[in-house]
């Protein structure tokens, strides 16, 4: 007998229906991994399990834990069922956590509930979980609050508040979505290692979490189910069309064709460049620059600066040192006081589609407005002309000019934004994390109305991402940025077969594959990103650097040349 | 009851009396300053055509009620347009510029706003004499700070979104950023607001009446006509009951339909 | 400040012959200039003396407030603790309850309560419970000891109530659809604890921050509430003393007023900072 068994769940709205029909079964032990794009209502399944849903939602079918009907059961039977028999880590741990209640509080509350232990004994056992979660210090966390913690340390303390009754099953919402790539790996390690016995019920839209870590897969499209299996089979030989498309959408960062290295004529270089906010330094000493019809990839984590970078170099923010050339003239001061004929040229298109569209304007004038402020002369006929011709090349159809941002889908809102962006025939577009929030066959289009861009226009493109292996897919060349420096440039041919850098040799081991031959790595680094307002002496990296030694933490490295890459390392090669 | 149905009861409700307001003193055949002698404080009947009766002097108290709902109305609409000015105003300045200016502006709000204003409107008063304009400007002194606040919040919230970080990338002017960016999404939550002003201001000019600091006799507003029918209380409660379940009648319908208009509002911008 | 403001006490009541004014004028210092008027208040101030009164001849403004100061206090004290205990049950008990009958009433009566005003509430309240039902004592004088309190505190706790309650609905709906109430659910927590442990304290974050204007509201209605039921009060005092321009009355009444105020704002926010830790290390 399954210790999890759902049959037939059924979720509805009003009309709309999230869930149609599912059925899903975990057994004593076993890792199952639920996947799908957003909206494939994976997430509202895990939340009907534990009578989770808010009120408006319509649930029925069966489900049972371990004999027991728990769909539509009473206060009590929940109550009891919740922590102590399955626990559950959400998404955002910001969020999750009770901002105004000190960690230990909020614990203990588990243990108390249960009736596991109470007073004293339920803080010893709040901070021996805080322990085994990793938590350096474990007191000093007990008595803080959530927002004196990292986003990696929130997270374990999820992990930490969902197993301390020890539950049979966890499940486990996206819970590295919201974290850099190498903290993820180290939660993800530690979710394998602190589960003993105990079922994992994993909920991710990343193909490679769940080739790594689930003996199981369940596929979810739109509220069905369209495939099920061992891990192995379903990615080996996928029997749904969903399956397959999700499969063949999914990037990898150890496989795939790289864009070859582009030769060309700079158009756009940056040097020495710095940025200061208050009360810290965003970017330090950073020199690059952009090909004609090159991709340019800028990677980091959080604290990398690669967005303060280019909101300088675009006049955004002000950059406190350092020069900006694009073809032959210097860039300088805030966006307002540059040249018109410069500002047409270069564009930015923003991770967030909805909020980067004026709410009040429709796609025809969202489209138009450029127009309208660079070319005053086209005549409203000319002007339409040319938004319809840009539609089209971004794949939409006519019927959109009338819509407002609220009716349109992420990956069409995204096209819009590009389709602005690219109006005025820019020579050099930034995009900032502008495939981030979309899903695998949505960003595959996306990135394909780039690439057949640039061909055509010979654009160049800086191409900001945390997600390397997007990067791999589309970039001729790659910047590594970590806490606003730069530590290894080179041609992605050179970069992805050879990193020089150590960190980007760990970003890179980092990524999970979405292959279950590939076994994943263990987090290859530990800790996390110091806070740049207090960066580390000498290089930056070294506290988190497996190669450190004493002329590491005094000594800056500077950007020299290695074997064809230029990398900021004492020991770049090991 | 659903958002729409209240905010068309409301809105029926309101103009139906702005109407009677407007309309009632000339269809009736009695003057609003008419003292009849031997009428004095006759309960309401239809026979005379005194349909709410008459107070201590003898005069209708329905178009003394229409006249007074008229002031009342008045009073309220021209001191929410002065609050209105100049809350969004501040409000727009200190979201748009930001930073240091910011913070102190919302400071001196944030002092304002615990202090109890009405006093010092009453000291003011007390030294510059009774000015009906200074009524309005006073009473528009009292109301701006909450549009003020929303004001700032939004145009603060507005300036940080992309789209217009976008707009300045690529080269549209200053102006063009906060005609067509960011008032239209203004809109949209000063009428909200106004809406809910309006019975503020209501509020105010009724208790300085009240008090009798406000409106002189013979003119009238509902708080004075309140003022006046506490001291009959006892002897003609109609004089009292009247003007007052009209009052509240009207402020009720305006937060109502305020709350409607909010909840609106808020619906449509969380899809 | 507000010295600085044309007329005098003197000026629009009888006339005076012209020697007869520049002798009160000379005793009152209103002769010396300005800025002097003001210093001499100032220092009168520290020292506890708020000056005379300009109509009741025999009495400092001082001893006039000081008389008056405890009933308005009692008063005032008795409605807020009132309107905060009876405000945040019903919108506790609104937002958990959600959607029923049970929080359409309490919503209906909360929108009435706040809609209506004071002058309104109080006069009505007297005629129908005290005149036409008898059940309650009607003036201040007819009936010593605490039933006379009772009609007075509740009409002046009436809107804040209201108002309250409006507010604790609000922020309580908001805070039990915040993600870390799910959590707490989550961890099996029933009802109870859920509000109790977590839900109370950010909930009451704006009704702290609403004790400002609610003080201030209560001072305000406490002038209509103490003329209605004939309290001798602050606010009785305030408003003889606007009707016959006795400046320093007033004058005085408003600083201890807004002394008042400003220390019971620093109080409140101490709470929040209590309560809201993020605040606390700015």
């Amino acid at each position: 007998m399954s210790l999890l068994d759902v049959r037939g769940l059924t979720i509805r709205y009003g009309d709309d229906t999230v869930v149609d029909g599912i059925d899903l079964f975990v057994d004593r032990g076993e890792s199952v991994g639920l996947v799908g794009e957003s909206g494939s209502g994976k997430s509202q399944s895990a939340l009907a399990i534990l009578g989770l849903l808010p009120r408006q939602a319509v649930v029925s079918g069966s489900v049972e834990f371990d004999g027991q009907q728990v769909l539509g059961a009473g206060a009590d039977v929940l109550d009891t069922l919740r922590a102590r028999r399955i626990g559950i880590v959400f998404q955002d741990p910001m969020q999750a956590l009770n901002p105004y209640l000190r960690i230990g509080k909020q614990l203990r509350q588990v243990p108390l509930a249960h009736g596991l232990a109470d007073g004293e004994d339920a803080d010893a056992r709040v901070i021996d979980m805080l322990a085994s979660v990793g938590l350096p210090d474990p007191e000093r966390q007990f008595r803080a609050y959530p927002h004196e913690l990292s986003g990696g340390m929130r997270q374990r303390v999820m992990l930490a508040s969902a197993l301390i009754a020890e539950p049979d099953l966890l499940i486990a919402d996206e819970p590295t979505t919201a974290l850099d790539v190498t903290v993820q790996a180290q939660i993800l390690d530690l979710l394998e290692d602190l589960r003993d016995n105990t079922a994992l019920l994993l909920i991710t839209h990343d193909l490679g979490i769940v080739a790594g870590h689930c003996e199981h897969t369940i596929v979810l499209d739109k509220g069905r189910l369209v495939e099920q299996g061992p891990t192995t089979s379903v990615f080996a030989a996928p029997s749904h069309a969903h399956t397959r498309t999700l499969l063949a959408a999914a990037l990898r960062v150890d496989r795939g064709e790289v864009p070859a290295a582009i030769d060309g004529s700079t158009i756009l270089s940056v040097g020495d460049a710095a940025v200061d906010y208050r009360d810290l330094q965003a970017v330090c000493d950073v020199s690059f620059s952009v090909r004609e019809g090159e991709t340019v990839a800028i990677v980091g984590e959080s604290g990398s600066g690669k967005s303060s970078l280019v909101r300088a170099m675009l006049g955004l923010v002000p950059m406190s040192a350092g020069r900006v050339v694009y073809a032959g003239d210097a860039l300088e001061g805030p966006v307002e006081d540059r040249a018109q004929a410069q500002r047409r040229d270069l564009q930015l298109v923003f991770q967030d589609p909805v909020s980067a569209l004026n709410p009040q304007m429709r796609v025809q004038a969202i489209v138009e407005e450029p127009l309208c402020v660079h070319e005053p002369r086209l005549s409203a006929a000319e002007r339409q002309d040319q938004v319809e011709a840009m539609l089209d090349k971004v794949g939409l159809s006519r019927k959109f000019l009338r819509r407002f941002p609220h009716e349109l889908s992420g990956g069409q809102a995204q096209r819009v934004a590009i389709a602005r962006a690219l109006i005025l025939r820019p020579k050099v577009l930034v995009c900032d994390e502008a495939v981030a929030a979309l899903d695998g066959s949505v960003r595959q289009q996306v990135l394909g109305v780039l690439r057949e861009v640039q061909a055509e226009t010979g654009l160049s493109i800086i191409f900001i991402s945390h997600d390397l292996a997007v990067v791999r897919s589309i970039s001729h060349r790659v910047l590594v940025m970590y806490l606003g420096r730069l530590v290894e440039v080179a041609d992605s041919a050179v970069l992805f077969a050879a990193p020089k850098h150590p960190y980007t040799r760990a970003l890179l081991d980092s990524v999970p594959v979405p292959d279950p031959v590939v076994v994943p790595k263990r987090a290859p680094l530990r800790g996390e990103v110091p806070s740049p307002a207090n960066p580390p002496v000498g290089c930056v990296f070294h506290p988190r650097c497996p190669k450190a030694d004493g002329r590491c933490s005094s000594k800056v490295p500077a950007l020299r040349d290695v074997d064809g890459a230029r990398v900021a390392c004492h020991h770049p090669n090991g | 009851m659903s958002v729409n149905r209240s905010i068309r009861i409301t809105g029926t409700l309101l103009l139906a009396i702005t109407i009677a307001a407007l309309v009632g003193p000339w269809i009736s055949p009695h003057d609003f300053l008419e003292r009849n002698v031997d009428d004095l404080l006759s309960s309401p009947s239809v026979g005379d055509m005194h349909v709410f009766g008459t107070d201590e002097h003898g005069r209708d108290l329905f178009v003394r009620t229409m006249v007074g709902t008229r002031v009342t109305l008045l009073v309220a609409i021209v001191a929410s347009l002065v609050s209105l000015v100049i809350g969004v105003t501040y409000g727009a300045v200190a979201g748009y510029v930001g930073g240091r200016v910011d913070a102190a502006m919302m400071r001196f709000v944030d002092t304002l706003y615990a202090l109890p204003f009405i006093f010092f409107v009453i000291l003011l008063m007390v030294t510059f004499g009774q000015n009906f304009l200074l009524i309005f400007v006073a009473i528009g002194a009292i109301n701006w700070l909450d549009m003020a606040r929303i004001v700032r919040g939004q145009t603060l919230s507005l300036r940080e979104r992309e789209f217009v970080e976008a707009a300045r990338l690529t080269g549209v002017s200053t102006a063009r950023i906060i005609y067509r960016h960011i008032t239209p999404n203004l809109v949209g939550i000063v009428v909200v607001y106004v809406t809910l002003t309006i019975p503020q201001a209501i509020l105010v000019e009724s208790f300085l009446s009240f008090l009798g600091l406000g409106v002189q006799a013979p003119q009238t507003s509902l708080g004075e006509l309140v003022n006046v029918g506490v001291r009959q209380m006892e002897v003609a409660s109609w004089i009292l009951l009247i003007p007052a379940t009209l009052l509240a009648l009207i402020l009720m319908c305006f937060n109502f339909l305020g709350d409607g208009l909010r909840d609106l509002f808020d619906a449509r911008h969380s899809s | 400040m507000v010295h600085a403001a044309p007329g005098g006490p003197f000026d629009d009541e009888r006339v005076l012959p012209a020697h007869v004014e520049a002798n009160i004028e000379a005793a009152y210092n209103l002769d010396d200039p300005l800025p002097l008027q003001f210093l001499r208040y100032m220092s009168g101030l520290l020292q506890g003396d708020l000056g005379p009164s300009y109509r009741y001849r025999e009495h400092t403004v001082g001893d006039l407030i000081g008389a008056a100061f405890p009933h308005s206090l009692r008063l005032g004290a008795l409605a807020m603790t009132l309107a905060l205990a009876l405000g945040v049950l019903a919108g506790t008990v609104a937002a958990l309850r959600q959607g029923t009958p049970l929080d359409k009433i309490v919503m209906g009566f909360s929108m009435t309560g706040i809609s209506v005003p004071v002058f309104v509430i109080a006069p009505v309240l007297v005629l129908l419970l005290a005149v036409k039902l008898q059940w309650l004592p009607a003036g201040w004088s007819s009936a010593p000891g605490m039933s006379r309190y009772l009609l007075p505190v509740i009409t002046l706790a009436l809107p804040q109530i209201a108002y309250i309650a409006r507010l604790t609905r609000a922020s309580m709906i908001d805070v039990l659809g915040r993600d870390f109430i799910r959590t707490a659910y989550a961890q099996g927590l029933g009802t109870a604890a859920v509000v109790r442990v977590h839900a109370l304290r950010p909930a009451m974050l704006p009704v702290l921050s609403y004790m400002g204007p609610a003080i201030a509201a209560i001072f305000t209605g406490s002038v209509v509430v103490e003329e209605v039921f004939g309290i001798p009060g602050l606010g009785q005092f305030f408003v003889r003393g606007a009707l016959n321009r006795d400046y320093t009355l007033v004058l005085g009444i408003v600083v201890v007023y807004a002394s008042l105020i400003v220390f019971l704002n620093l109080l409140v926010d101490i709470l929040y900072g209590a309560v809201d830790p993020r605040v606390r290390y700015r």
